[in-house]
């Protein structure tokens, strides 16, 4: 197993495929954050940012993300070190922290919503809600891929291909990481500052 | 059962570690008041392009592979076109914004109220 990821000498085509989808998607990204910015003050008289984000609730979201690419990373270190039991331990970690992360997610949008701030209410609202939850359905479906992976590794154990699906769907969970840094920068950071 | 690399455990620790640090600061900037306007707007900034690149280079590996890069330079230049839609279209709907009331008070009342110039 070792063996193959010390042959360097060839680009890594399954890999490099990925990353490229993954710049194609933070294109997609790039578009609801210019849409975002640009409407992050038409509030139609409604609430800003300053008046709905619980900062400190956010910082926990953060933190989670955080941790869970971490978690992530040390389960492809187990993965390529053939480690069995690491790596279920590891990305049953990085899997809990992702659903505590979109359950807080899923809490806070439904509490907007209850509270009558809903994408419906204004310019910024809108862009609010498809910005942060455009993440969270990557979250989501990362979730999705990281629990058949564990799956499929429980049965056929840690071969070869299953390894390399660790590794693009450990690419993706540290992409999607990188994406809410900027979420929590430019949305709720200016936000809160009411820049 | 073998160990895991040591080397590649101590980069994801040291990625980990500055990507904290590199939210706490920007977080307490914001919420202790710490600055105001285009200060803290280039400081935040500043601060997550920093952890864009730690991350990059801790977890994405980006940097470390082989030549030809061509992760590096696919990467470069979905940056490129990004800068290009994001700084293009701020620059455009601000000034549309701005031009594209009907009479100057519409406009001044715009700015001050839906813009929210005054205390945004």
């Amino acid at each position: 197993m070792s063996k193959a990821h010390n042959s360097d000498s060839s680009i890594d085509k399954p890999l490099f495929g990925f990353w490229v989808y993954l710049m194609t998607d933070l294109m997609l990204f790039s578009a609801l954050f210019a849409s975002f910015i640009v409407l992050r003050n038409n509030t139609f008289g409604g609430p800003g940012g300053k008046e709905i984000f619980d900062m400190p609730y956010v910082l926990v979201q953060t933190a989670a993300l955080l941790v869970s690419s971490f978690t992530a990373g040390l389960g492809i270190l187990s993965a390529r070190a053939g480690n069995k039991k690491l790596v279920y331990r590891f990305f049953t970690i990085t899997f809990a922290l992702g659903l505590l992360f979109i359950g807080m997610e899923i809490s806070e949008f439904d509490k907007l919503v209850s509270e009558g701030n809903s994408w419906r209410e204004s310019g910024f609202l809108s862009a609010f809600f498809t910005l942060v939850g455009t993440h969270g359905l990557h979250i989501t479906s990362g979730l999705l891929w990281m629990a058949i992976l564990i799956w499929r590794t429980s049965k056929e154990g840690l071969t070869k291909t299953n390894v390399k699906r660790l590794t693009l769907m450990s690419y993706f969970w540290h992409f999607l990481d990188i994406v809410w840094i900027f979420i929590f920068t430019i949305v709720y950071l200016f936000g809160a500052a009411g820049l | 059962m073998k160990n895991l690399d040591k080397k590649q455990i101590k980069n994801y620790i040291a990625g980990f570690a500055f990507s904290i640090v590199l939210t706490i600061i920007p977080y307490y900037l914001v919420t202790g008041d710490k600055l105001a306007g285009n200060k803290l707007i280039f400081a935040l900034l500043g601060y997550a392009v920093l952890q864009l690149f730690v991350q990059l280079y801790y977890f994405l590996h980006l940097g470390e592979e082989s030549r030809p890069r061509w992760n590096l330079m696919t990467f470069s230049f979905m940056i490129t076109a990004i800068l290009i839609i994001v700084l293009g279209s701020l620059w455009i709907m601000n000034n549309i914004n701005y031009n594209t009331t009907k009479n100057p008070n519409q406009t001044e009342n715009f700015i001050i109220h839906d813009e929210g110039f005054k205390n945004r």
